[in-house]
């Protein structure tokens, strides 16, 4: 077991500090939620039933929130166990941004005092998409916090419970793969039944695959540029031979995604719309050449070396896959009545609190739990 | 034991091509359903059709619905736009001047829930709340089931179901057909109470070979058009319309128990033109492929379960 530390420090600094306004304004507009109904916060209509909270909170959300999943998939079925130092900050990252698209979901549904109906055996659907989709997070959520239990409870100094629940933890492990890959595919699986509601530059029979590919490329993104936003933010060497190693793989999954992606639209015949110099096709072009770039820069050796070109790939990998993403749930949908969607200030405070809190719960967490790989003195 | 698991890997990745070829649309799609065994449903005929919006009274009177002002100004009448929260059933305008049931001129088109054969409403709702009679085929909601999560909303072709967005205890809305009256031997309102006959209520199959009657009718020529009821024996006089050849909801995305006959194109009416495959057969056909009824899944865990196992075991 690689020795890690808690980085100590000071808490409340400025970052911290701004974050905590940004949650306060958040927390006002969902008690007006609460009090006043979605309508009251929020643009969301009968034509567009899904905004900000689902498309991002939730579907790009839970991606950056791979994080964990990627790095599991890599250290536990691939058996690469040097990859093992990134495992504690990505299944962190991962806890967070699950637990928090939990909670938004709690006040984006309308009738969040029955959501428990999911887990009623004879109210369940076994056809719906969603409720795969819910029951997959929902356990997720749970097996995020028992992989990461170990780290909270070394702070506690529980070490019987520690043992207990490390001689089970193969089981949790396991099912913090399965999960995601359900869930992640369900997610993509989703938007089919949208039909003709979707452009046709979006809506594919492949949407399963492609949501699974992006979950994986933007898992991997989210964890190089997480240790390295970290390693400048904290003074810390950067873990350059471990994440250049990881970005080898890049070249692969995004050449697969890319195939399959321009190859399904193009034998559908639609490829002549991303043309057409329209939003949609203009998007889809951005989206692409983003994910595109990143291969670019990744596919030579040296560039997997050099901190600002592996930043600025993950960065763009970042924004691809999350538009893909953002554009399939909400840009690409048009329900075709005349219905328009923007966000609403006080919506996009609400998402920008469940951002913020998430910011704060990592600054806390790195500083006071043994997250992070301890430096060598040298 | 190291060979043991490559031949796991190699069977994952093995099953993750098979899962990829099988997702190509053509292949996933899952069988369509029948119509059920009693099926009722509404023949709305647009050519009869005078635009009076007594259904839209009579609806709204059935289901206890409240009026709508959608002109602050006028508070007076009921004024919806298009169906909401408030409206389950709305009688609509193409066009606004010149010959009735032309291109060039107007048309009427009366919009509710279609009670689709295959309804992705149903499909989509992840606790039931949304349901599919199996003897009469009515959609119908279920508020106490309902978590609010507007799956049902996304994935309507037709955008059928509302949610109250200004109530702090939402619900969604949408036309049930009346199913409380048809429970008392009733009919639904909006066919009730329609003057001309343009709403029809009955069993499915009897307003099918209505419409083709009335598609195979005579421009201009005078025939008999039953009222309200098709099993009823009250008939109208009167001349048949110029109808396109096409009932509409017949075919469309697996069909519907509502049906529509026009003088001008659905398109022009807002109703879009669908393939005959509803997207929901074929959501549930790649999902089937992909899970198996969660048996691939659960060889997966079972999979990973061993090989992280052997690897804990070896490292202590």
């Amino acid at each position: 077991m690689q020795e890690r530390q808690a980085l100590g420090g000071k808490l409340l600094t400025v970052p911290f500090k701004v974050c905590a306004a940004i949650v306060l304004i958040g927390l006002f507009f969902i008690g007006k939620r609460f009090i006043f109904g979605i309508g009251s916060v929020s643009n969301m209509n009968d034509g567009y039933p899904w905004g900000i909270w689902i498309a991002y909170d939730v579907v790009v959300g839970t991606a950056l929130a791979c994080a964990g999943y990627s790095i599991a998939l890599i250290v536990y079925v691939f058996n690469k166990g040097e990859y093992s130092p990134l495992v504690r900050p990505a299944l962190m990252t991962s806890m967070f941004g699950y637990t928090l698209a939990g909670i938004s979901v709690i006040f984006d549904i309308g009738r969040y005092w029955q959501a428990y109906n999911i887990f009623l055996p004879w109210l369940s659907n076994l056809h719906s998409v969603m409720f795969e989709v819910a029951l997959c997070i929902g356990t997720y959520i749970l097996v995020l916090w028992m992989e990461f239990g170990p780290v909270l409870l070394d702070k506690f100094k529980a070490d019987q419970l520690k043992a207990r629940l490390n001689r089970i933890i193969f089981v949790f492990i396991a099912l913090g793969i399965l999960l995601p890959t359900m869930h992640q595919s369900s997610l993509g699986t989703m938007m089919l039944m949208a039909g003709h509601k979707l452009s046709p530059l979006w809506w594919s029979g492949f949407l399963p695959l492609l949501f699974l590919i992006t979950a994986v490329v933007i898992g991997y993104a989210a964890v190089i540029f997480e240790s390295l936003v970290a390693a400048i933010a904290f003074k810390r060497p950067m873990e350059m031979h471990l994440l250049s190693k990881i970005s080898a793989l890049m070249p692969w999954l995004l050449g697969l995604y890319l195939v399959i992606r321009l190859e399904d639209v193009n034998l559908r015949g639609y490829l002549p719309l991303a043309f057409d110099g329209g939003l949609l096709g203009n998007l889809f072009l951005l989206e692409n050449l983003l994910l595109l770039a990143a291969l670019l820069i990744l596919v030579y050796p040296a560039n997997r070396q050099s901190p600002r070109l592996l930043f600025i790939a993950s960065c763009a990998m970042l924004l691809g896959g999350s538009m893909y993403r953002f554009n399939t749930y909400i840009v690409g949908f048009d329900p075709g009545t005349g219905w328009q969607y923007f966000p609403s200030v006080p919506e996009l405070f609400i998402t920008f609190g469940i951002i913020a809190a998430e910011v704060m719960a990592y600054l806390w967490f790195v500083k006071t739990l043994p997250v992070l790989p301890r430096l060598k003195k040298a | 034991m190291k060979i043991r698991r490559r031949d796991f890997l190699k069977g994952v990745a093995a099953s993750g091509l098979l899962l990829a070829a099988e997702q190509t649309p053509a292949q996933a799609k899952r069988a369509r359903k029948d119509l059920p065994p009693n099926a009722v449903g509404i023949l709305y005929d647009s050519t009869l059709c005078i635009g009076c919006r007594v259904c839209e009274h009579g609806c709204k009177e059935a289901n206890n619905m409240p009026m709508e002002h959608t002109n602050p100004k006028e508070r007076m009448w009921d004024d919806p736009q298009d169906l909401s929260a408030k409206t389950l059933n709305i009688v609509k305008r193409y066009g606004v001047a010149g010959k009735k049931d032309s291109v060039e001129g107007f048309a009427f088109i009366k919009r509710h829930c279609m009670h689709c054969i295959d309804p992705a409403c149903v499909s989509a709702c992840p606790v039931s709340a949304l349901v599919k009679n199996p003897e009469n085929g009515v959609v119908t909601y279920n508020k106490k089931a309902c978590i609010g999560c507007r799956y049902c909303q996304v994935a309507c072709p037709y955008n059928i179901p509302k949610f109250q967005w200004d109530s702090p205890f939402p619900e969604i809305t949408k036309c049930q057909l009346c199913s409380h009256l048809l429970a008392k031997g009733g009919i639904s309102a909006c066919c009730a109470v329609c003057p001309t006959g343009a709403s029809l209520f009955g069993p499915v199959e009897k307003l099918r070979l209505e419409a083709k009657r009335r598609l195979a009718m005579e421009p201009g020529v005078y025939y008999d058009f039953p009222v309200a009821n098709i099993e009823s024996t009250e008939v109208q006089k009167h001349r048949a319309g110029g109808y396109v050849k096409h009932v509409y909801g017949e075919r469309e995305l697996g069909g519907s128990q509502v049906l529509y006959l026009a003088g001008v194109p659905f398109a022009n009416l807002g109703l879009p033109d669908l393939p005959e495959d509803s997207y929901v057969a074929l959501a549930d056909g790649i999902q089937y492929a992909i899970y198996k009824g969660m048996v691939y899944p659960l060889v997966v865990l079972g999979g990973l379960i061993y090989i992280i196992r052997n690897r804990e075991e070896k490292k202590e």
